[in-house]
């Protein structure tokens, strides 16, 4: 990775947001950090790395951003310039923290439609591209990038605050935003994408910071810190690797360190945190062979007594065939055929139980249908060789 | 900026409210209208008669202006009112819509738009 690579990675979000709450523009935002990034592409292999990236970064954005304004006279009149006295170069990064949370919050904002919501945190604060979220909702690019624009359009027309929301509101606000940042996550983790997941990780840290009595704050925290744990082992030659054949000398320390911290303190059960504690079993559990399969089929059964999810009820089923035995997670899993006839998780699982009896040939029917059903290539192979 | 609060109700139940009723109501815009005053954020506003008293005046294709009695749309909620504030943004513009939500039924709260002066 180049010094301007890394600098992206690890300055994008904050500069995105300190730009946004400057110009008052999304637009004018991005371009000039483009600009920024491609005079750092021009100039650091020759000049050097400057010795504070991310301020240099900043004072190349706002030159241009003011060069593209002068330019844009149409919009000068229009827009005030509003580089203002409160935001001069020597508070950041203190002021990135704030600038970082106002964007998400403006984003986030509850008279945004909720898939607006989720797009326009995609698009600026995690950085994906139009087309890219385009994919993620299964919309052609000109729908996304209409609904983009609305959204900006809103944002700007409606007055809506590029900040945080007052004492009073902030409270109501924040389920919001910690959805949307889950969202953000999972969708980072799920396609290995761990600038975007790092970026979810990083918002949920400053989201706690500013609440730290919200449990639930504290609890999304601790989850995608245990998941973000796993990023250098769950990828091997492009192919996902399972939990209990990861090297766990590659999960990161720090992270679940960080996590454990968090979950120490006593907060009432609710599903983010059941889901978090399940995480955790895994996580300090040396070996897969170590792990306290017991305690996570507890976990899973208070979970599902608060959600009633199926999908709950089968990774409950898991649990207990591995802490009880196949004749205790058959009657754990019966029945649920019927609400997740086409999860092939089920189905393999269902195999794992039927093998585990004895029963080669329902295993190998079970194995079959899960190969059917799988959506990858590497599951489809690994249930193959499973049926045998 | 500017912001319009649009006040829409089921005019039936204006209509057919009796004397405490009314009174409740317009003690509570007495008090909104202190708050709006508290802030100095109160730009004006209306009461709007009730729709039986409305005429509509439209364009029709052979460029005729068509009057016709009642409202412009025969919904069950109607228009019956509007404030004008000045707010900081839309946070606060939706905490005075809020603070109407017990005494109207629907607010929808409009940007004004600015026009640049010449």
């Amino acid at each position: 990775m180049t010094s301007v690579e890394a600098a992206f990675h690890e300055h994008r979000g904050p500069l995105m947001a300190t730009l946004v709450a400057e110009l008052r523009s999304f637009d004018l935002a991005e371009e000039a950090l483009q600009d920024a990034f491609a005079a750092a592409t021009d100039q650091w292999p020759g000049e050097g790395v400057p010795r504070r990236p991310a301020a240099w970064l900043l004072s190349v954005a706002r030159r241009r951003a003011v060069d593209r304004r002068r330019r844009e006279q149409t919009l000068t009149r229009y827009l005030p310039l509003l580089i203002t006295e409160e935001h001069t170069p020597a508070e950041f990064p203190a002021r990135a923290a704030d600038d970082s949370l106002g964007l998400l919050f403006a984003c986030c904002h509850p008279s945004l439609g909720r898939e607006a919501r989720v797009a326009l945190a995609l698009r600026f604060v995690a950085g994906l591209t139009v087309p890219e979220i385009a994919r993620l909702f299964l919309v052609p690019e000109a729908t996304m990038a209409a609904r983009i624009t609305r959204a900006k359009q809103k944002i700007r027309a409606a007055g809506i605050p590029l900040r945080l929301p007052t004492p009073v509101d902030l409270p109501e606000r924040v389920p919001g935003v910690r959805a949307v940042l889950y969202l953000l996550f999972t969708e980072g983790y799920r396609s290995f994408r761990d600038e975007v997941a790092g970026e979810a990780v990083r918002l949920t840290r400053l989201l706690h910071e500013l609440r730290p009595t919200d449990a639930e704050t504290a609890s999304v925290l601790a989850l995608m810190l245990l998941q973000h744990s796993r990023r250098r082992a769950r990828l091997r030659d492009g192919r996902l690797v399972l939990l209990a054949d990861q090297d766990r000398t590659q999960w990161n320390a720090l992270d679940i360190a960080e996590a454990l911290t968090l979950l120490e303190v006593r907060t009432p059960d609710e599903p983010y945190r059941l889901q978090a504690m399940i995480a955790a079993r895994h996580a300090i559990a040396g070996r897969a062979e170590d792990t306290d399969w017991a305690a996570i089929a507890r976990l899973y059964a208070q979970l599902e007594a608060l959600t009633g999810s199926p999908v709950v009820r089968l990774n409950r089923a898991v649990a207990v065939l591995e802490a009880d035995g196949p004749a205790a997670a058959r009657d754990v899993i019966a029945g649920l055929e019927e609400q997740l006839p086409r999860n092939h998780h089920l189905w393999a699982a269902r195999g794992e139980i039927a093998l585990r009896l004895g029963d080669r040939e329902a295993a190998a029917r079970e194995f079959s249908r899960a190969a059917e059903l799988a959506p990858t290539d590497t599951e489809r192979d690994f249930l193959i060789k499973r049926a045998g | 900026m500017k912001y319009a609060l649009l006040m829409y109700s089921v005019e039936k139940d204006w209509a057919e409210a009796d004397e405490a009723t009314r009174e409740k109501v317009y003690a509570a815009h007495g008090r909104f209208s202190d708050l709006l005053r508290s802030r100095d954020a109160g730009r004006g506003g209306e009461e709007l008669a009730l729709t039986s008293a409305a005429t509509t005046v439209r364009m029709t294709a052979d460029g005729e202006a068509l009057m016709t009695d009642g409202p412009y749309a025969e919904t069950a909620e109607q228009l019956g009112g509007f404030y004008l504030v000045e707010a900081r943004d839309l946070d606060e513009a939706l905490e005075f819509a809020r603070a109407l939500a017990g005494v109207e039924d629907i607010i929808e709260v409009r940007p004004v738009v600015e026009h640049p002066s010449a």
